[in-house]
């Protein structure tokens, strides 16, 4: 169980966040965050990471404070061109982090490929990451990240670069992913559709500095998929009350306000 | 996001190869006439095809042979022990910030001392030979490798070391698996710019060192004997050549090896 209380950071130029943000996620849990842009989702992220030490506030995981980089744990970040290595290839860039697994070098060749494979990027292993797309690129850093296996995933927009077809696949990848190996995981996006598709639960940040502005389940069926559930009663109520909230839209339980936007 | 490869700066290959030869060729036409016409004294400045004459008959002479190998010797021993102090060094002061502070002061204290004038000290401590050469190689060739090491380790992408710190790796890890690799486009340009200072430093000191052997040897002797102006002109003509090829080795082995840093430089992100 990851639990956050407080959670409170300013950056050393005195630029505040977070402020005060609290939450807790269950193990096995996918938690989609969505927030008005610069609100502070990366930097909620990079605390979880262990990447920068919070100003304030507790952050555990499991019971043990999170002190430095947490055990079990891959992250996807916003910046994915950034953070492949351009002098790897790309099935290197993929096998790397294996090291840390105790795996043989044939094992980690093999696991990069299946990886790389399930990203739809089966012919991608001998490239280097700046000999391919902003998009391939982006799949190659969720494929690194899959073929860890981590207990805990952190991914800040994954699918930002890619085109719809291929983010449906992704999405589901990710579900079945999350449902196979239990992981827990927080995703940022700004697609609201996309936050209740994935989500077990949809969490709404305040604009900038963050704190959690609503926290909604998503009553779907655990199993997804992409024509039937995105028609479903509930699915089409849910995006119109993120929409809503990220609008800045008020807390309502239940009763349905008259605004313009819920008029589907 | 454009993945092509950049757009010529300045010359192209071929172009830059024309236009060097044309000046060389300027500059030999010009010795030559100026030779020839008797307008500066043969034995001040023999004409060009003289010099050039010479200098491969000298590409023949066991003697001189001997001469630029023990010059290449102690230019290679001097660049190899440098590197392997200079690097980690750098790797230290580049990723150790209170080092950094700490040694700033002794560095920006010894730096501005030509290293040539140290030539006569390491000859009164040192004695002569590869003894006193080798030394004197790797403390001038050290600064520029220190120097782009710790340059390399400023410009290292945030991003990509958090990566590998948010897989678990500790921090010397992240230090050899990305810092070091990120940085060895900087470090191989101090390596290049090393070899040019440790040549100059190779000959330099055996022209002043007065006893020993090795190309600034040859040439210190050649122009102690009368008529020996050619030699020392053909002897210099080769320490111009040398350099020339060791740079030129270096800068593609460099273009080859570091292909990644081009490429993803002259792309879009
Ligand atoms: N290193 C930093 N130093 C100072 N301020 C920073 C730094 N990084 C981020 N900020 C500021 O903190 C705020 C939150 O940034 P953060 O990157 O967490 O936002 P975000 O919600 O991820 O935005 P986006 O949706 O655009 O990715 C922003 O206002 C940003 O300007
Ligand atoms: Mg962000």
């Amino acid at each position: 169980m990851l639990q956050i209380t407080g959670l409170t950071h300013s950056y050393a130029d005195g630029h505040l966040a977070l402020d005060g943000l609290d939450l807790t996620v269950p193990d096995g849990e996918l938690v989609s965050i969505v927030g008005p842009s610069g609100c502070g989702k990366s930097t909620l992220l990079r605390c979880t990471a262990g990447l920068i030490r919070p100003t304030g506030g507790r952050l555990t995981l499991n019971g043990a404070p999170i002190g430095g980089v947490p055990d079990d744990l891959a992250v996807v970040f916003q910046d994915y061109s950034r953070s492949l290595f351009p002098w790897l290839t790309v099935r290197d860039n993929v096998a790397l982090p294996l090291r840390r697994r105790g795996k043989s070098r044939a094992e980690r060749r093999a696991a990069a490929q299946e990886a790389l494979e399930s990203v739809g990027l089966p012919d991608a292993g001998r490239k280097y990451p700046w000999q391919l797309s902003g998009g391939m690129q982006q799949r190659v850093s969720i494929a690194r990240a899959l073929a860890y296996r981590p207990s805990l995933m952190l991914m800040d927009e994954p699918f930002g670069s890619v085109d719809a077809q291929t983010r449906e696949d992704l999405e589901d990848l990710v579900l079945q992913v999350h449902r196979n190996e239990k992981m827990t995981i927080l995703l940022v996006t700004h697609d609201i559709d996309e936050s209740v598709y994935v989500g077990d639960r949809v969490v709404v940040l305040n604009r900038s500095p963050a704190r959690v502005h609503a926290d909604l389940p998503v009553s779907l069926p655990a199993v997804r998929d992409q024509i039937g559930t995105r028609s479903d009663p509930e699915f089409v109520r849910l995006r119109a009350e993120v929409g809503r909230l990220v609008r800045g839209g008020a807390k309502v339980a239940g009763a349905a306000p008259a605004d313009a936007d819920r008029g589907t | 996001m454009t993945h092509e490869s950049a757009p010529p700066r300045g010359l192209s290959r071929p172009g830059k190869w024309a236009r060097g030869a044309a000046g060389v060729a300027i500059l030999f036409l010009a010795s030559e006439i100026l030779g020839r016409a008797g307008v500066v004294d043969r034995s001040y400045l023999p004409p060009a095809s003289s010099i050039t004459a010479r200098a491969f008959e000298l590409a023949g002479d066991p003697d001189f042979l001997f001469n630029v190998r023990v010059t290449l010797t102690a230019w290679a021993l001097g660049l190899l022990i440098a590197t392997a102090i200079a690097v980690p060094l750098g790797l230290l002061f580049g990723s150790v910030p209170a080092v950094n502070t700490a040694v700033r002061a002794i560095v920006e204290f010894l730096r501005p001392i030509p290293s040539v004038a140290l030539i006569p000290l390491a000859a009164l401590l040192l004695g002569s030979g590869l003894k006193m050469e080798v030394p004197l190689v790797v403390y001038a060739s050290s600064w520029p490798i220190l120097f782009n090491t710790v340059y390399g380790l400023d410009d290292v992408d945030p991003t990509a070391k958090d990566t590998l710190r948010s897989f678990g790796f500790s921090r010397f890890q992240v230090l050899l698996r990305v810092s070091l690799p990120s940085a060895a486009p900087f470090i191989a340009t101090g390596v290049r710019l090393a070899a040019s200072i440790a040549l100059i430093l190779a000959v330099g000191t055996e022209i002043l060192s007065g006893f020993g052997d090795g190309l600034g040897m040859f040439i210190a002797q050649a122009g102690n004997v009368p008529g020996g102006t050619l030699d020392v002109l053909a002897g210099t003509v080769w320490a111009g050549c040398l350099g020339l090829l060791i740079d030129m080795l270096l800068g593609q082995g460099e273009n080859r090896v570091f292909r990644w840093h081009k490429a993803q430089r002259s792309g879009a992100s």
